[in-house]
């Protein structure tokens, strides 16, 4: 009983802290690639504290909606967090078919994203929410198709159970074959939901390529701030959630376990950087044959299974 | 053993798709490349006991098709001065359905088909068909006459991967007479490409069906 309480603590105050890290350090890993020094590891936090302090410029056409749009957000991903077990410990909420619940809660917080965004009036953030769901519908099918393979795997339809699958079975029990299809699926779902390089460059303003940074142009202050902590908390829930189709380390101490995962979270992070760094963004155009691929690889994960 | 296996196969697979995907010439080039050297490593795997032809036939395949075979296209691709870009008959996301529906089918079939599974891995029969339509439709949908013989490539790898079920019966020679032919046609339609090169505008494989007199 104690046990599962430090796990839950432990959750609750990896999912609230950690996810500007991962920010920080994808910037790290970048700036090291390019040879430069970059900024320090904790600047998201920084940026976020200042954000706070600041005040908010509204649009004239903007209602209560554009105002709730980031808090909604932020709530939606943040109970997508609490679903999603880390690591090989049990998620703090769960129950039998909670896995809709976290692909809804994702929409949800799209949805509200983008309804701020058209909110402001702004013909060109309109643009943004239209490209931002249009992908949306090729991610989210490799997302289902991808949580298929576990579903299937272990037979249950609750995240706690479906995705800890892997780690409980030994290594030679596992459909590595299948799990790997859906890795690879799911890291490109991974960078496209949250607008990372090949799908959407972070770092850019670019009028003609962004997406994520067109729909949040108006943000401003503390609404920008709570903008940026949501999609941080996004990228922590979605690297934890690829996280399971990695066939596991084993280990017995659940203290060790934590020492895993965060090691794991930072190799996402590290990850993400280099594709950063290797990658030129793609073509607008060519966005959906990625995300059709991502589909088609846990397609074939999933058909492997059915075999 | 077969995890290994397995996952050395999906990679194929991937590579597969990821062609079917690409772009760029040199992409393409890189990606038949990498798959030759994975299947190379297979027979090792696969062996019941390491003897030394087996470690010279897959290091002769590996040399080949990892460095020769790579190296020639890339003379040919910059001799003939051809433009980097793959020319789709039909586009990139078609070819990739194609090909997706391709495997889908292979699977079905390799289930259906009255051979011996392969005693380690049973996705061999299904990744060795699917392989082979990514050769044809590379072979089909591409323009250029270069992409071709990387259909053909594709194509050899997977016959080289159906023959991994018969490795007790077929013999080594028999493994490097094809690797030779594979290796002398490959070198003689570099020349006859850079020969055409020299004597003609284009390397547009439409054009060789009119005639003209």
């Amino acid at each position: 009983m104690a046990l599962s309480l430090i796990n839950m603590v432990m959750h609750l105050v990896l999912l609230a802290a950690a996810p500007p890290l991962m920010l920080g350090l994808i910037q790290r890993t970048k700036a090291l690639l390019a040879g430069r020094k970059g900024p320090p590891l904790l600047q998201p936090y920084y940026d976020l504290y200042k954000l706070l302090r600041k005040g908010i410029v509204l649009s004239k056409t903007a209602t209560w909606i554009f105002r709730a749009g980031p808090m909604v957000t932020l709530v939606a991903v943040l109970l997508g967090g609490l679903l999603v077990p880390f690591g090989t410990s049990a998620a703090p909420l769960h129950f039998q078919g909670d896995v809709i619940l976290l692909i809804y809660v994702l929409a949800l917080a799209r949805f509200f994203t983008s309804l701020a965004a058209l909110d402001t009036g702004s013909s060109f953030e309109g643009m943004g929410a239209a490209r931002e769901v249009t992908f949306a519908c090729l991610s989210e099918a490799a997302l289902m198709l991808g949580l298929l393979v576990l579903i299937k795997f272990s037979g249950s339809l609750s995240l706690n159970t479906m995705l800890r699958a892997p780690a409980m079975h030994a290594f030679a029990m596992l459909p590595v074959a299948s799990l790997m299809l859906a890795a690879v699926g799911m890291f490109i779902v991974l960078l496209a939901e949250n607008a990372r390089i090949p799908v959407d460059d972070p770092a850019t303003h670019l009028e003609l390529t962004m997406i994520h940074e067109v729909m949040v142009l108006d943000h401003s202050g503390p609404l920008l701030a709570l903008v940026n902590y949501g999609a941080a908390v996004k990228l922590f829930v979605f690297a934890a959630l690829f996280l399971h189709f990695v066939p596991p380390v084993p280990s017995a101490s659940p203290a060790l376990n934590w020492a895993v995962f965060a090691a794991e979270m930072l190799g996402v992070a590290v990850a993400i950087g280099l594709v950063e760094s290797l990658m030129a963004r793609l073509r607008l155009t060519h966005v959906p044959t990625l995300l059709v691929a991502a589909s088609l690889l846990c397609g074939f994960g999933f058909i492997l299974m059915l075999r | 053993m077969t995890g290994t296996i397995n996952s050395l196969l999906v990679v194929v697979l991937l590579v597969n798709l990821f062609m079917l995907g690409a772009s760029r010439m040199r992409a393409l080039i890189h990606a038949a490349a990498s798959q030759g050297v994975i299947l190379s490593f297979m027979p090792l795997l696969l062996a019941a006991r390491l003897d030394w032809i087996a470690v010279v036939v897959a290091g002769v395949t590996i040399g080949l098709k990892g460095l020769i075979i790579p190296r020639i296209l890339h003379k040919a691709l910059r001799d003939a001065k051809i433009k980097r870009e793959v020319e789709p008959l039909i586009g990139f996301l078609p070819t990739m359905l194609l090909g997706a529906l391709g495997t889908v089918l292979s699977l079905v079939l390799a289930a259906c088909l009255p051979v011996v599974g392969h005693p380690v891995s049973n996705l061999v029969i299904p990744v060795s068909l699917s392989t082979i339509l990514t050769g044809f439709l590379l072979l089909t949908t591409r323009v250029k006459a270069i992409t071709q013989v990387i259909g053909y490539l594709i194509l050899e790898n997977g016959i080289y991967i159906f023959g991994m079920l018969l490795l007790a019966a077929v013999p080594f020679l028999v493994e490097l007479g094809i690797l030779l032919d594979l290796f002398v046609g490959i070198f003689v339609v570099s020349i006859i490409i850079h020969h055409i090169n020299q004597t003609f505008s284009s390397m547009d494989t439409r054009q060789l069906t009119a005639l003209r007199e």
